[in-house]
């Protein structure tokens, strides 16, 4: 299990990674924390890497009021000890395990598209956005609808380099929640629930949106704010799971309808702390 | 200070060095050694139409590439079938490389040399081999129905069928017991595969001078690979050696040898006359390394009012995978052990080992009776549930009394000799775990269920093995013996029996496993047997030792010698310590010398006046040095007996299941080292909660292992392991003299039954296939209601 | 192509020339000689091969050694100070957290730096911190016992 050759490059800066990319075509090294094994596996065979580790430009995060920016070279350890958006680093801590985290990006688990992690699903529920770059173009941002593609695909071109995240941050009377089923503490999940919750001044809920994973090709996002009560049924129908090793099609089914309930609870209970 | 050690919990003497990086594990060996890697199947049935190496030889650092076709004969042969039985009639092994068909995914069909693994790899995956696919066998099923073949010369894919049959007092066979049986159950089981899974996988290195070889193999059992080796490469066995370095962790997949890199790297090195190594790597181990458990059992039992079992009926499919190097010891465990504590009125059981296209079945930790256990166990929890009595009470209705022993079960064992248990006392050890779990306080309600296995463990076979002790004039004390080790602490284990027996500080004993250079006469280390084979062995020839030491202190005391003791390294007189003389002058003195080479040599040279001119400086019938060796074969097995019991809970709404706690109490006759008995079996029952919850090898059709990653099969970490509550039970045992029993594999034995037990408690329905998912949990619930 | 790079492993700069996809784990096991990191499943599940790169554990398997030209790292071999056990090791050693001690280098990394970070952990985050890395002969409850051992032994000597 060792990785097939590959010519390796790292710029030192972020015009220097954009113009290397557009030469070379390479795929992009950031955390490498998905994408090791499966060179290591030979499942992959990429002709030159593009190391980020040594863009400045990339380790990089802006925390403001409406939320926060996150670079490419940003480790998931860094964002959760930075503890910026309390959602997003509930998310992390659920993402495999703190050795994996020290290493792997956030911006990586995004591009890397797997339907089953974490951080898509709080993009997603969000409502948050990947800024794309790429040499002699000006940069684009898509909103996390567009840039989940299917099953390890996103919306990243050959040649660009996802530069940076944005998760907003969650408004007032605002709470959220992330339940999560795995086989093993810090396996992908069997399916899981991402959900945020914003109360009315009178404490009705104004609005409910779910990003469910696990469950389909991309994080399927499902607003419930007319039927909270309904949550269950409707994301279980709305929801297109396959069966595997680890679990068959309608159990996950059922189980994505039970965390959704889990989810909107906790994060209407979460929104209503905030409101007090 | 005292020299009484046995029984305490030393610390182990091998951890200073594996704590800093200084063990040396079989990739730590042959830094400059060159690679070797190997092209395998990516079918699990086809035929080799061609091979073609050509695009590989531009590689640089390419060294060699071989094919079946290019082994000499007997390098060729199909690889030794280790246990051959009556009833494996039809035994099949593998070429060390595949000779024209294969027949299962990871089968090697070409091995490269490389300058290292890199390159290897590279030269691997431009080799170009054009298969014919044929039609797989995969699962039991279709193995059986034997429309497609694993092997062409096998009807109908049986490997080996074998009826055993145990008439009741009465004379009547276990068919007739259950027709006429007060009440009967028929009902199938299924166990599902799973793998050893050491961390470090298996590897060989081996250098060629010459004339002699050198080969080093993480395995469990180096003088067997010695003789192995010496015969397929036809070398002299006294120019052949093998060790086995540091080893991280084996479970039993290590026991079965040769493998064919341990065959074709030893060949490969003298050919090119290069040190060469393999080391094998995680994806290569999951389809190459072998399997087991895999079982469906028909099962049919007829009892009376109370439970009692008067007639027992099993039939057993056994998956075999593609090979039998390991001959039928699996399935034959699995009918022998399938008793356990219990006196049944009459048993039959009768087993299929069938081929399939996949990965061959040798024994893991347990070897067949995590498969037996998990038959009796239910068996024994579905009369509770039709009888509506507890189910422990069943159990005890059943029991071999504590009087009874020693209990004939009336069968073969697996070393060929009658199963005979030696001692046990099975009532008080019911009683101890079921106060240690509080099952009679328990509080059952859905989803919150309790259950428990028990379980009898046939240890410590033979043939035999053997120690050797030498004490040096420095005073150290050096033990070797032939089996190896492969994490247990046999080094502290030995050097504690060692210590006691010879009466010194353990600080001066030392221990050397598994180097054919220092002890050539071994079986292996499986079977949980080698504190009670290689054990006794040792205090067998610490005993020799210790005689002599005497003799030769009583001359120079002017004592008898058995008025003598020796204490803290010193041989004395009893009740007087004064008149004593160190082991280390009694060990100069056991070995005349001429020349001088230091201070205490001084004193055993031959104007030093230390021996009389009057008889030969070697007594007759004496031997130079203070050493003893002496082997230990024990007449039949020692049989260690186990109950375990969990509280489990299950989630109402998404069927995950929880291990709240779990309660072990063992029985392994005297304990040497209750930390590391108590290890052993923390580390089983792990490998057990594993088994019932987490892992299982999962072909396709095609005969894809679909899940050949650790991020697939799913190993469980400190998070989904329950701490383990152990209490210990000591029946020593009558065989041997330190009446020891084995413990290794005891841990892992009866947890799928335990587990499934406590999860039938909780949901209320039966559990008859294991390992369970919380998926198939729901997919139960959402069938049964 | 080769590279020149310099890693700075338990406190000694070594300089090194790698083809860019040479592992880290085999550039400190083979090239630096340094065997005591454990190559266990080379797809980063095992957690064997865990090493400190710059103070934090790091999987050694999914690195490449090109990546950190310029790093401070520590391995198993530079837990100890003088031929002194550390207290983590020491640890280890007396409530028997190991066995065949394949895994052990791996687990001696993570704790160390989890007691740096958190001294008195709970058995919750204690379970966290070592979950990721696998142990198939002790079955863990000896390595928690260890840990929390561990703390103890550091609170004593700090």
């Amino acid at each position: 299990m060792k990785p097939p050759p590959f010519e390796y490059h790292a710029p030192r800066d972020l015009g220097q990674a954009l113009s290397t990319l557009a030469e070379v075509r390479g795929k992009v090294l950031a955390g490498g924390q998905s994408l090791i094994p499966m060179l290591n596996m030979r499942l992959a065979a990429p002709e030159h890497l593009v190391d980020i580790n040594r863009v400045p430009e990339l380790a990089v995060m802006e925390a403001a009021p409406d939320g926060v920016r996150i670079g490419a070279a940003v480790r998931h350890a860094e964002v959760e000890r930075a503890g910026v958006h309390p959602l997003l680093v509930r998310a992390l801590k659920l993402v495999a395990h703190p050795v994996i985290r020290n290493r792997g990006t956030v911006v990586g688990s995004l591009a890397h598209a797997d339907p089953a992690a974490e951080l898509p699903a709080v993009l997603a529920v969000l409502g948050g956005s990947v800024r794309l770059a790429r040499a002699g173009a000006p940069e684009r941002d898509v909103g996390a609808a567009e840039f989940f593609v299917g099953p390890m695909e996103s919306a990243v071109q050959e040649g660009e380099l996802a530069v940076s995240a944005y998760f907003p941050a969650l408004g007032p009377r605002t709470g959220g929640a992330f339940e999560e089923v795995t086989r093993r503490h810090g396996d992908y999940a069997l399916a899981g629930v991402c959900a945020v919750v914003t109360l009315g001044e009178d404490g009705a809920i104004e609005a409910a949106r779910l990003a469910c994973i696990g469950v389909g090709p991309v994080p399927v996002v499902v607003d419930v704010t007319g039927s909270p009560d309904d949550a269950a049924r409707i994301v279980s129908e709305r929801t297109e799971p396959d069966g595997d090793v680890h679990a068959s099609a309608a159990y996950r089914r059922h189980l994505v309808g039970v965390l959704a309930e889990r989810a909107l609870r906790n994060a209407t209970r979460e929104a209503q702390a905030r409101g007090a | 200070m005292t020299t009484r050690l046995f029984g305490e919990p030393v610390q182990r003497r091998e951890d200073p060095r594996l704590l800093t990086g200084q063990g040396r594990y079989l990739d730590d060996l042959g830094r400059d050694a060159l690679a070797a890697a190997f092209v395998r199947s990516p079918h699990a049935h086809a035929r080799i139409r061609d091979i073609d190496v050509g695009p590989a030889l531009d590689v640089e650092g390419l060294v060699a590439v071989y094919t079946w076709e290019d082994l000499p004969e007997r390098v060729g042969r199909p690889l030794p079938l280790l246990i051959p039985h009556p009833a494996l009639t039809h035994g099949r092994t593998a070429y060390p490389l595949a000779r024209d068909v294969v027949r299962h995914v990871g089968e090697p069909v070409v091995m490269v040399v490389a300058a290292d693994r890199y390159a290897a790899e590279d030269a691997c995956a431009l080799i170009e081999v054009d298969y014919e696919p044929l039609k797989p066998v995969v699962g039991l099923e279709e193995s059986v129905q034997g429309a497609q073949l694993v092997h062409e010369d096998v009807p109908g894919n049986v490997g080996a069928h074998l009826v055993q049959e145990v008439a009741g007092a009465d004379g009547r066979g276990a068919r007739e017991a259950i027709e006429t049986a007060p009440h009967t159950l028929a009902f199938r089981l299924d166990i599902e595969r799973s793998a050893s899974m050491p961390l470090e996988g298996r590897g060989v290195y081996a250098r060629w001078d010459g004339r002699d070889l050198r080969v080093y193999s993480s395995t469990q059992t180096s003088t067997s690979v010695r003789m192995a080796v010496a015969a397929a490469l036809e070398l002299p066995l006294p120019q052949v050696e093998v060790i086995a370095p540091d080893v991280g962790g084996g479970f039993g997949v290590k026991i079965v040898h040769p493998w064919p890199e341990e065959v074709l790297v030893p060949w490969a090195a003298m050919t090119l006359g290069r040190e060469i190594k393999w080391t094998e790597d995680r994806r290569e181990h999951f389809v190459s390394s072998a399997h087991e458990r895999g079982q469906v059992q028909y099962v049919r039992a007829g009892f009376d009012d109370d439970g009692r079992v008067l007639g027992l009926d099993v039939t057993i499919l056994h998956d075999h995978g593609a090979y039998t190097p390991y001959g039928i010891i699996v399935p034959i465990v699995t009918s022998t052990q399938l008793l356990g504590p219990y006196r049944i009125g009459a048993y039959r059981v009768e087993f299929s080992a069938v081929y399939t296209n996949t990965v061959q079945v040798t024994p893991y930790r347990g070897a067949g009776r995590p498969q037996g256990v998990f038959c009796m166990e239910r068996t024994m929890d579905k009369i509770a549930g039709y009888l509506g009595k507890d189910r422990t009470e069943v159990r005890a209705a059943n029991f071999i009394g504590p009087d009874e022993f020693p209990y004939d079960q009336g069968m073969t064992f697996q070393d060929g000799r009658p199963l005979i248990y030696d001692s046990g006392n099975y009532p008080e050890m019911l009683r101890m775990v079921k106060e240690l779990i509080g099952w009679d306080s328990f509080e059952r309600r859905p989803g919150r269920g309790i259950g428990i296995g028990c379980y009898v463990e046939g240890t410590g076979v033979g043939p035999y093995e053997g120690g050797h002790v030498q004490v040096t004039s420095d005073g150290r004390v050096h033990v070797s013996t032939g089996l190896t080790s492969q994490g247990q602490g046999h080094e502290t284990a030995f050097a504690q029996i060692a210590a006691t027996e010879l009466g010194v500080p353990i600080e001066r004993v030392s221990v050397v496993t598994g180097d054919t250079r220092r002890f050539g006469y071994a079986v292996g280390t499986f079977a949980s047997r080698a504190a009670v084979v290689s054990g006794n062995a040792i205090a067998l020839a610490c005993r020799k030792v210790r005689a002599k030491a005497l003799r030769i202190a009583a001359g120079a005391l002017e004592a008898d010698p058995s008025d003598l003791e020796i204490t803290d390294g010193m041989v004395h007189v009893v009740g007087a310590p004064s008149a004593s003389i160190p082991l280390s002058t009694v060990a100069v003195l056991a070995n005349p010398l001429r020349y001088a080479f230091d201070d205490e040599a001084a004193k055993a040279t031959q104007f030093s006046g230390t021996s009389s001119p009057d008889r030969p400086p070697v007594a007759e019938g004496e031997e130079p040095g203070l050493e003893g060796r002496d082997y230990y074969s024990p007449i039949r097995s020692t049989f260690a007996s186990g109950m375990h019991a969990a509280i489990v809970e299950t989630d109402p709404d998404t069927a995950e299941i929880t291990v709240v706690r779990y309660a072990v109490v063992h029985d392994c006759g005297r304990l040497v080292n209750p930390m590391i008995v108590e290890g052993q079996i923390h580390g089983g029952v792990a490998q057990g909660i594993g088994g019932a919850l987490y892992e299982r090898m999962v072909y396709d059709v095609h005969g894809q292992l679909v899940n050949a990653s650790f991020m697939d099969f799913l190993m469980p970490y400190a998070t989904e392991v329950p701490r383990v509550e152990t209490a210990h039970l000591e029946t020593p045992s009558p065989l041997n003299p330190l009446g020891i029993k084995g413990a290794g594999e005891a841990g892992v034995i009866p947890v799928s039954a335990v587990i499934a037990s406590a999860i039938e408690d909780a949901e209320g329905f039966p559990i008859d296939r294991m390992p369970i998912s919380p998926s198939e949990l729901f997919d139960l619930r959402s069938r049964m209601r | 192509m080769e590279h020149e790079i310099t890693l700075v492993v338990n406190g000694t700069a070594r300089r090194v020339t790698v083809p860019a996809r040479r592992l880290l784990s085999d550039c400190l096991r083979h090239d630096l000689g340094l065997t005591g990191t454990h190559v266990g499943c080379e797809h980063g599940v095992c957690g064997c091969c865990t090493v400190l790169l710059d103070g934090r554990p790091v999987r050694s398997c999914l690195t490449f050694a090109v990546s950190v030209d310029g790093a401070e790292l520590t391995t198993v071999e530079g837990l100890s100070s003088g031929g002194r056990l550390s207290p983590v090791q020491r640890a280890f050693a007396e409530c028997h957290g190991l066995q065949c001690g394949f895994c052990t280098p791996g687990f001696l990394c993570t704790v160390t730096a989890l007691l740096e970070e958190n001294p008195a952990p709970t058995e919750e985050e204690v379970l966290e911190g070592i979950s990721g890395n696998l142990c198939r002969c002790t079955g863990y409850q000896n390595i928690v016992k260890a840990v929390h051992r561990a703390a103890e032994l550091l609170a004593e000597e700090a």
